[in-house]
């Protein structure tokens, strides 16, 4: 079964560009999709640009409205995601607790829907 | 003599305890919780009309499970998605052809552990854990369960249908844990069991018959889950401790349900069969030396079960004990205990002193029990003043109302 991981975190206490604590934790992304890749647990993955680049659209009675910043103004915000393949919920969060960012951050694991 | 068990009692009966046993079987051959009980409920009605006509059958929870697995058959085969369940059905036509040879554990294997791992899982809220735990495996009724919780029975089966939908949907396995997990999920197991029991002890005596049955019910699975991990040494303490504290159940209330005091409790009240069990299997599992808090609160009890009187307990084994277990579990309600203990153990000065280096650390301007304590052991050294002031703290910090009356007469008696 396929496991959407959503990655939260507070931007503002994430470890930045420049900082000392940055090397370790990229490479620990690194580390991280390395071990899924060997483990035949990886489908996608990806990391998005910070929250100030969100613009959110809606559209009502024909009418497109954009509005510029995320769905919801929250403390933590969605900052990239897993896909993964794995045969329960105990293996979708044991792999979901390594993500680097679970550490500071959260992770909400979903099971994919599968339309048959 | 009892005159004989009417068919619908004798199969009350078997259905209140075979339940989880059987359900857990059919869980984990169709690998969904609701068709698994919506089986087993057809298989009771079809019981009722068979038994009547054709008596008692000779094993009668083999015959609830064959029944139930046939009728699993018929729906899975009524499915639009019969392509999809194929092996299902061909395992339970295996599973039927092979269920007249053999003996009834062979019929039904025990899959109740699995299943209680399952229904107390993380991923479920902790009220769902207690109340998924109570219909699957104590085959308590909706309503019931509802009862217990002073819920209505619709929100508690929206709770129960949003539970089995989660587990089916995000797929939470029927499965022992993995051993990097398995010391969490006891834990999580035995906490669910013990959050039972206490629903059931907290509701003083005559309230409310359901809520008494709750301790009774959270005993049987302790037992159960005590024979299934025997070598988990917490499920043998809290079953010992569970054992323990019913065994208080008849003298901890007077006739108008008001709570009595450990101290002014009729110990010829106290059940002795409970005891001598619980004590048994706590000193079984001590030498094992691998302590947790529920052995620890177990074998405070055991000591205050072994007393003739409060004026005669060993003070300064139960003062080391809750010692120890402040260690594992730093709680301001086990050091209060500890400082209680420590006062008659050698004097409420001392006590006193345990409790003013835990406000120092702590937080404890709000916690009620703190000042109702500090008041007690200031009383017994003569500080009256002192006491009364810390007494009408705590009266101000207390919102059930029993209690609030029972410090009110304890302030008027100062």
């Amino acid at each position: 079964m396929q496991y959407m991981c959503l990655i939260y975190s507070d931007e503002t206490t994430s470890p930045k560009p420049g900082t000392a604590e940055f090397g370790p934790y990229i490479k620990a992304y690194m580390d991280f999709t390395e071990t899924i890749k060997n483990d035949g647990k990886f489908i996608a993955g990806d990391a998005l640009q910070d929250v100030s680049t969100a613009t959110t659209v809606s559209q009502r009675d024909g009418k497109v409205e954009t509005m510029d910043g995320p769905f919801a103004e929250t403390k933590e915000q969605l900052g990239g995601y897993y896909l993964l393949e794995c045969t329960d919920l105990d293996e979708a969060l044991k792999y979901a607790a390594m993500i680097p960012t679970a550490s500071h951050g959260r992770i909400e694991v979903r099971p994919v829907q599968i339309f048959d | 003599m009892l005159p004989p068990f009417t068919l619908e009692q004798s199969l009350e009966k078997i259905v209140r305890e075979e339940w989880g046993r059987i359900l857990a079987s059919l869980v984990k051959t169709l690998g969904d919780i609701q068709l698994a009980e919506d089986c087993l409920h057809d298989a009771v009605i079809s019981a009722i009309k068979h038994w009547q006509k054709n008596g008692l059958p000779a094993s009668p929870s083999a015959w609830l499970i064959t029944t139930a697995r046939r009728k699993a058959i018929d729906r899975l085969r009524k499915d639009k998605n019969f392509a999809s369940k194929k092996d299902e059905i061909a395992y339970l036509l295996d599973l039927d052809n092979r269920s007249d040879e053999g003996d009834e554990n062979a019929i039904i294997p025990d899959d109740r552990l699995e299943m209680i791992f399952t229904c107390c899982h993380p991923a479920l809220e902790e009220k769902t854990r207690i109340a998924l735990t109570l219909r699957t495996l104590g085959g308590l009724s909706t309503t019931e369960i509802a009862s217990a919780f002073l819920d209505t029975p619709d929100a508690m089966q929206k709770r129960l249908t949003r539970a089995k939908k989660k587990i089916a949907l995000t797929r939470i396995p029927y499965t022992i844990p993995d051993r990097d997990v398995l010391p969490e999920r006891i834990f999580s197991v035995l906490r669910v069991l013990y959050l039972i029991f206490n629903e059931g002890y907290s509701a003083a005596g005559g309230e409310s018959l359901t809520r008494t049955n709750l301790s009774d019910e959270a005993i049987r699975l302790a037992r159960i889950v005590y024979q299934l991990l025997p070598a988990v040494t917490e499920a043998a303490g809290l079953l010992a401790l569970l054992l323990l504290h019913d065994s208080r159940r008849l003298a901890r209330a007077d006739e108008d349900g008001e709570m009595i005091a450990l101290e002014d409790q009729n110990r010829a009240r106290w059940d002795k069969t409970k005891i001598a069990e619980g004590t048994s299997i706590l000193e079984e599992v001590l030498p094992k030396a691998r302590i947790g808090p529920y052995q620890l609160q177990a074998a405070i009890s055991a000591v205050h079960a072994q007393s003739a009187s409060w004026a005669l307990t060993d003070w300064p084994q139960i003062a080391t004990l809750y010692g120890l277990l402040y260690r594992i579990e730093p709680s301001p309600v086990v050091r209060i205990n500890q400082a209680m203990a420590v006062s008659y153990a050698s004097s409420p000065e001392d006590g006193l002193t345990l409790l003013d280096e835990t406000a120092a650390v702590r937080k404890l301007a709000n916690y009620q029990p703190y000042f109702v304590a500090r008041a007690d052991l200031q009383t017994r050294i003569g500080k009256v003043s002192d006491a009364k002031r810390n007494l009408n703290t705590a009266i101000g910090l207390t919102e059930n109302k029993r209690e609030k009356s029972f410090l009110i007469k304890k302030l008027h008696r100062l």
